[in-house]
């Protein structure tokens, strides 16, 4: 059912659109680093760094809104867990679309093809980071808890891959002390990738939340199931 | 003619304790009382309402309430016009059947007593169960003084020490500072905010066990609502309150528990944290956000 | 907008303010015109009576017929105590009536009494009179003031009904749910909350209603009849300012004439002092501390 006052429904509305296009910016932003690593795409680098720009400016457009949503119309219930999800949101996305921009500088500073299966595993860390993302921003615009919570079920995958590159790296850094610099570099690049998993967790948490008002967070660290 | 302070009723038959219920969990669709994060321990549920039905003449108002009214806490009733919430209150204090064609039915279990019963008198009632109406109602041929001891003195109690007593009742509502030197006033000299506050002190003066409210605040401006609110929140030290509001803020800003009243019926009580952050009803959800359809 | 009008300067404008006008003149003349007879009546009575007015009017009893002098002071302790009896009887019939059918409204004998009490207050005072020759005096087998008082109590009994039962409906209902929420019963919430609150308004009216009364002759005519001397006792004739007025009124004397003016002033100055006493008392809700 719709909200009554229809200028309310309509605040909503957009505010939810506002939030898509920055989903969909990111995900660009994304799928752009990642594409540009694979192929060592300068040019696609320096283009997706220049998106942030637009990201940036969005999640300050979104946090206005919310705010004053706030203050007009008292939101409550589902309503009100939709602000504040939307608030915590844009936070994570804002970093990811930053994560991005790292990524693509550490693009450009690669100029070697060595360590190929390494980077063959970072790219398909890569994929299922992108993946996570876009079913996160899918199960926000849909209100979808259960598509949510698989998305924090592949956290997991995710930390392992990242556990298993990082001695690999050590490795070849150990064997050719001249692969080092490339090595610190794909290091970062991992490290940026899982961090970009670990927001997309954080997206689907505040997912579950707006549509069950269970909060899943730490919960590992704080013993809850 | 004075008689000693008598303020209790007559003695309960059976002991305190009903029996041992579990609270009612939600099914799906069924629309009974959900106290399920509410404590169910007997002390410290004042009064517990049983399948109350209520009617004026022909038409049925409330169609079989059941709910518990936490002791010292604060429990709001909200709902749409119409949906019986001031039924309901007026049914706490057996003020219900004073409108000519009234009738209610069912158990209203105050300490364990049933106060619906025939023979409960309605004035003992309502001296443990007072009430506050919705616009402010000194009487106007009393001074400030003499309404605060209205209520003692047409009950022919014995009033040991008036001034101390005005004192109190008015510190209590915050109320003596602003007048106490004009306690010859008449009581209606004040404004609304002051005038409801005169009426809430009215009320304490008798001492009783809890406080009704039926929309205290609606006829004020902001600043009289929020010191109403205020002292709401430190009557509750001494008082259970029930208060009717069609303010869901208020009910949100002065509630310890809430329970929304859909055309007659009960739909969800809970604590007022859940119902305004997630409610289980979708009914409820509905009414709260705002839409109506 | 459609067809905005202009705002200033049109002739419809003009032609309503000129109507305005018209009423208000024509509503201000009536008004003067209905204060002329009462204007009048004031003046030419203060002016007729006041000569008349002196101790001996107040204090000495009638002189015999055809002797100048003497006063009234039998017919004005007549007119209070006739009065004063009439209250007795009247006024708390009258207002518990009144409070009974404010409390059961809608029942069947309360229409019944409402009606009675509307009809009665049109009865021709006269025929009160003759009631009470036919219930009291008869009886008795003599005039007295006891069957006068009836008479006029009976005269008070209506206003005084209605004008309570009314006077209690207005007090706002909000009143007594404040009482009986305050664990008052019923009668006592009606008694010390609704009537003490309607009570100025019934004050004024039970004022109106003496003031009325005492200016009754008829009435008086066969069941008080008439006493040339202080009164005897209440099973006695007694005379009052009414009756004395129009005996004097109807004499052929000239010293009765004015004595009877003189009366007549006293009797418009009470009416008047109980008019003004009633509302001034109705300025003033709250007594007491």
């Amino acid at each position: 059912m719709r909200h009554t006052d229809r200028e309310y429904e309509q605040e909503l509305q957009q505010l939810r659109d506002a939030v898509l296009l920055m989903g969909a910016r990111v995900e660009q932003m994304t799928s752009g680093a990642l594409s540009a690593f694979e192929r060592l795409d300068l040019e696609l680098a320096k283009a997706t760094i220049a998106l942030d720009e637009e990201i940036d400016r969005l999640e300050m457009d979104i946090d206005e809104r919310c705010v004053r949503v706030l203050a007009r119309r008292q939101p409550v219930a589902s309503d009100l867990r939709f602000i504040t999800t939307t608030l915590k949101i844009v936070t994570d996305l804002e970093r990811v679309g930053d994560l991005a921009v790292n990524l693509c500088e550490r693009v450009l500073e690669l100029d070697a093809e060595t360590l190929k299966p390494v980077r063959v595993s970072l790219v398909q860390m890569g994929d299922v980071v992108s993946d996570m993302l876009h079913e996160a921003l899918d199960a926000f615009i849909q209100a979808d808890a259960a598509r949510a919570e698989r998305v924090i079920l592949r956290d997991n995958v995710v930390d392992a891959t990242y556990a298993k590159i990082f001695p690999e790296l050590l490795g070849y850094m150990i064997q050719d002390t001249k692969s080092v610099a490339v090595a610190q570099k794909l290091q970062s690049i991992a490290k940026y990738l899982e961090r970009m998993a670990d927001h997309a967790t954080n997206l689907g948490e505040m997912v579950v939340y707006m549509v069950r008002g269970e909060d899943k967070r730490h919960a590992n660290k704080l013993g809850r199931s | 003619m004075t008689a000693k302070a008598d303020v209790s009723m007559s003695p309960p038959l059976l002991g305190v304790s009903s029996s041992e219920d579990e609270p009612a969990t939600r099914v799906a669709g069924e629309t009974r009382a959900t106290g399920r994060t509410a404590t169910t321990k007997d002390e410290s549920i004042k009064i517990r309402v049983e399948e109350l039905r209520a009617s004026y003449g022909d038409a049925e108002v409330l169609k079989g309430i059941t709910l518990p009214i936490q002791s010292h806490k604060v429990t709001a009733i909200i709902g749409p016009s119409g949906c019986g919430k001031s039924t309901f209150i007026r049914c706490l204090n057996r003020m219900h059947e004073v409108t000519p064609g009234a009738r209610a039915a069912g158990r209203v279990l105050l300490d364990g007593l049933d106060i619906n019963r025939e023979d409960v008198d309605p004035v003992r009632v309502r001296r443990r169960v007072g009430m506050v109406f919705q616009k402010p109602n000194p009487f106007p041929t009393m001074s400030i003084r003499d309404n605060v001891l209205a209520g003692l003195r047409l009950n022919g109690l014995r009033i040991k020490n008036p001034d101390a007593l005005v004192e109190r009742a008015l510190r209590h509502v915050a109320l003596w500072d602003e007048v106490k030197d004009v306690l010859s006033r008449a009581g209606t000299s004040l404004s609304g905010g002051q005038q409801q506050r005169l009426c809430i002190a009215r009320t304490l003066a008798l001492e009783p066990e809890v406080v009704l409210m039926d929309e205290p605040c609606s006829a004020l401006d902001p600043v009289a609502t929020a010191h109403v609110e205020e002292l709401i929140h430190e009557l509750r030290e001494s008082y259970t309150i029930v208060i009717v509001t069609h303010n869901m803020q208020q009910a949100a800003r002065v509630a310890d528990f809430t329970a929304f009243f859909y055309m007659g019926l009960l739909v969800e009580y809970d604590l007022t944290d859940v119902i305004f952050t997630r409610p289980k009803e979708r009914r409820t959800e509905d009414y709260i956000t705002g839409r109506f359809g | 907008m459609i067809g905005e009008p202009a705002m200033n300067g049109d002739a419809g404008y003009r032609r309503r303010k000129i109507t305005d006008a018209i009423f208000r003149w024509l509503c201000g003349g009536a008004v003067l015109l209905a204060l002329v007879p009462l204007a009048s009546v004031l003046y030419y009575v203060t002016y007729r009576g006041i000569g008349g007015v002196d101790l001996d009017f107040f204090t000495s009893l009638p002189k015999p017929v055809g002797e100048t002098g003497g006063g009234m002071g039998n017919a004005l302790s007549g007119t209070l105590v006739l009065v004063g009896m009439a209250c007795l009887i009247g006024i708390p019939i009258g207002v518990l009536a009144g409070v009974f059918l404010a409390e059961f409204p809608g029942s069947r004998f309360s229409t019944v009494v409402r009606f009675s009490a509307d009809v009665m207050s049109g009865i021709p005072s006269i025929t009160v009179g003759i009631f009470a020759y036919a219930v009291v005096v008869l009886p008795m087998g003599r005039f007295s003031a006891i069957a006068g008082s009836l008479a006029l109590a009976v005269i008070m009994l209506p206003t005084v009904t209605r004008t309570t039962e009314e006077l209690l409906r207005l007090v706002p209902g909000t009143l007594r749910e404040a009482a009986l929420g305050l664990g008052v019963s019923k009668w006592r919430a009606t008694l010390w909350i609704v009537l003490r609150t309607a009570a100025p308004g019934i004050i004024t009216g039970v004022m109106l209603a003496i003031a009325r009364v005492g200016g009754e002759s008829a009435p008086l005519l066969f069941t008080a009849f008439n006493n040339r001397f202080w009164s005897q006792g209440i099973d006695q004739p007694i005379a009052s300012l009414p009756v004395q007025i129009y005996t004097y009124a109807v004499s052929p004397f000239e010293d009765w004439h004015r004595q009877a003016w003189a009366a007549a002033f006293v009797l418009v100055a009470l009416v008047l002092l109980l008019n003004v006493t009633a509302k001034v008392l109705v300025r003033n809700p709250v007594r007491g501390k």
